[in-house]
């Protein structure tokens, strides 16, 4: 620790596209420790599943390399251990390249330590009774569609990992705030019986999760909610003491906000019950907790409290889900809605001349409905994009709808201008099951590379 | 009448195929205003075009803010979802256009 009262984290990325930027300013100015990168949506690692069946030494986050390259000349030369989930579903091979990388930038030989043991595919596999949390139906439907199975590991294993000493960590699927609970928990040799102590680290996770989101990004709104600089936006950084209380800021001089307003926003960010949020760590209580603006950008956390871990892994199911078809073309001027909504019905006509059917047709119209619903009752814009959507399992009849949509140019009404190339994605869908913690805990390996 | 947008600001998540959406006061008497009619009636009928889907409310007085939890807001959920705001990010703006009879 570089600090004598407290321990700080950075908090690196919020999504894998995330800016790379920031987390290079926590790297050379922000002082820190460590620095945590979330990379990791729900369906990415059964999408990078996908890709290392073709290739065996792919599958982790495909910005790894620039990200890595990034921040690694910073972190080395400042003893900053690096924990971060852009091992997706290969860990080992994210874990090689980070170390080639490194010798390439002449950084020497750079240890990593991987986390294996949460791809569960042919656990999920063999439990066809398993439950699916969403919807209550035993998880057997989705077998013959399933891609991969991963659970989400706890902080527990990252601590192991950390014990290695090596300076950076990578590992697939784990919660998000375990990445950030966990060297907290090596650090000040926190123990799950430390309840309140777990939970604070949650908390603070939590916050530090989404990057920006707590330190003025998705919070702006003119005139209502000033930010400065959101181009230049800061990532956030969490100074935590050994008994678990923390405070929230950023690097000076970084653009950005971090008030009792941001964080309440990404306190409350993807919580459901705020008494009862379950993590792999501990189930978390923030009903109770207090936020005080100590100084300028920065926020300190109180009396976050929790009770102890459930005895389950909850496990995201990824599926093969079909196709999703796309296309769009815009109208303007006097009467654009009316022709806009005569060019979807035309659309569909022809797709059903054309013999192709689809489980769900969706029609929007950009600038009036494409986000909260009806056009009814809104008054008409200038210009109304049309946006016909459509779900099948066929490709074929995926890539009608945008083909169709495209051909209103010369076949449909007045002045269609605009159209897009037909889209077409096949989708993978994810579910969740929840399997007990003793099917897996003891497939779980920590291994280092590097000394 | 209240806009909400005047009172309180918001933030909208997703898990799976349910949107919870903050509402956090700016003051008290913000605060005091939500708290007594911001009802799950009053949310459901300004999200009813996007779903039936069940509506829990919780209360966090200590951060004079209300958390919504709304069933079947996205679309079948946000990785199969048709729908152009897939993660429903925009839903807090829904939410903050709703008006408040206040007394």
């Amino acid at each position: 620790m570089k600090h004598t009262e407290f321990l700080r984290i950075g908090g690196g990325a919020g999504f894998s596209d995330d800016r790379i930027p920031p987390a290079v300013e926590l790297a050379e100015l922000g002082d820190i420790d460590y620095l945590v990168f979330e990379c990791l949506a729900e369906r990415t690692i059964a999408r990078e599943q996908q890709t290392k069946l073709q290739n065996p030494s792919k599958g982790y986050t495909p910005r790894l390399q620039e990200r890595m390259a990034a921040v690694l000349p910073a972190c080395v030369a400042k003893h900053i251990r690096i924990v971060t989930n852009m091992g997706a579903a290969n860990p080992e091979s994210a874990a090689n390249e980070t170390r080639k990388l490194a010798k390439e930038l002449g950084l020497g030989d750079v240890s990593c330590a991987v986390v294996t043991g949460d791809d569960v595919t042919e656990l999920v596999r063999a439990h066809p009774e398993l439950e699916i949390m969403e919807n209550g139906l035993p998880v057997e439907s989705l077998l013959p569609q399933m891609i991969a199975s991963n659970a989400y590991l706890g902080a527990d294993v990252i601590v192991k990992a950390l014990e290695t000493d090596a300076q950076i960590i990578i590992t697939g699927r784990v919660a998000d705030p375990s990445l950030f609970l966990a060297p907290m928990m090596h650090e000040f040799k926190w123990s799950y019986d430390d309840l309140e102590r777990i939970a604070a680290g949650t908390v603070c996770g939590h916050l530090l999760e989404c990057g920006a989101q707590v330190s003025g990004g998705n919070f702006a709104d003119p005139g209502k909610k000033v930010v400065d600089r959101l181009s230049e936006l800061g990532n956030p950084f969490a100074d935590v003491a050994a008994n678990g209380s923390f405070s929230i800021s950023k690097v000076a001089g970084s653009g950005g906000l971090v008030s009792v307003a941001t964080v309440k926003e990404q306190l409350l960010y993807e919580l459901h019950d705020p008494s009862h949020y379950i993590t792999p760590d501990c189930v978390l209580d923030v009903t109770d907790l207090e936020l005080i603006q100590l100084a300028k950008d920065r926020v300190q956390v109180l009396s976050a409290r929790g009770k102890p871990r459930t005895p389950s892994y909850k496990v995201t199911v990824g599926y093969d889900d079909g196709y999703i078809g796309e296309g769009q073309i815009s109208y303007a001027g006097p009467n654009a809605l009316e022709r806009a909504k005569w060019g979807a019905q035309i659309v569909q006509d022809r797709l059903k001349q054309r013999g192709f059917s689809y489980s769900e047709f969706r029609v929007d119209y950009i600038g009036m409905s494409s986000l909260h619903g009806l056009p009814e009752n809104k008054i008409e814009p200038y210009e109304v994009r049309l946006r016909l959507v459509v779900r099948t399992p066929s490709k074929t009849a995926a890539q009608a709808v945008g083909f169709e949509c495209r051909a209103l140019h010369l076949n449909g009404p007045t002045g269609a201008g605009g159209g897009i190339d037909p889209l077409v994605k096949s989708v993978l869908a994810v579910q969740s099951v929840l399997i007990p913690r003793h099917w897996i805990d003891s497939k779980i390996q920590i291994r280092k590379m590097g000394s | 009448m209240i806009r909400l947008h005047d009172i309180a600001h918001s933030r909208a998540g997703d898990k799976g195929n349910t949107s919870n959406i903050s509402v956090i006061a700016y003051d008290t008497e913000g605060w005091e205003i939500i708290q007594q009619h911001l009802s799950i009636e009053v949310v459901k009928e300004a999200f009813v075009h996007i779903t039936n889907g069940a509506v829990f409310r919780y209360e966090l007085p200590k951060l004079q803010a209300l958390n919504f939890v709304i069933e079947g807001a996205l679309g079948g959920g946000v990785t199969r979802s048709l729908a152009q705001d897939p993660h429903g990010k925009s839903l807090s703006s829904l939410m903050l256009s709703i008006t408040l009879m206040n007394k």
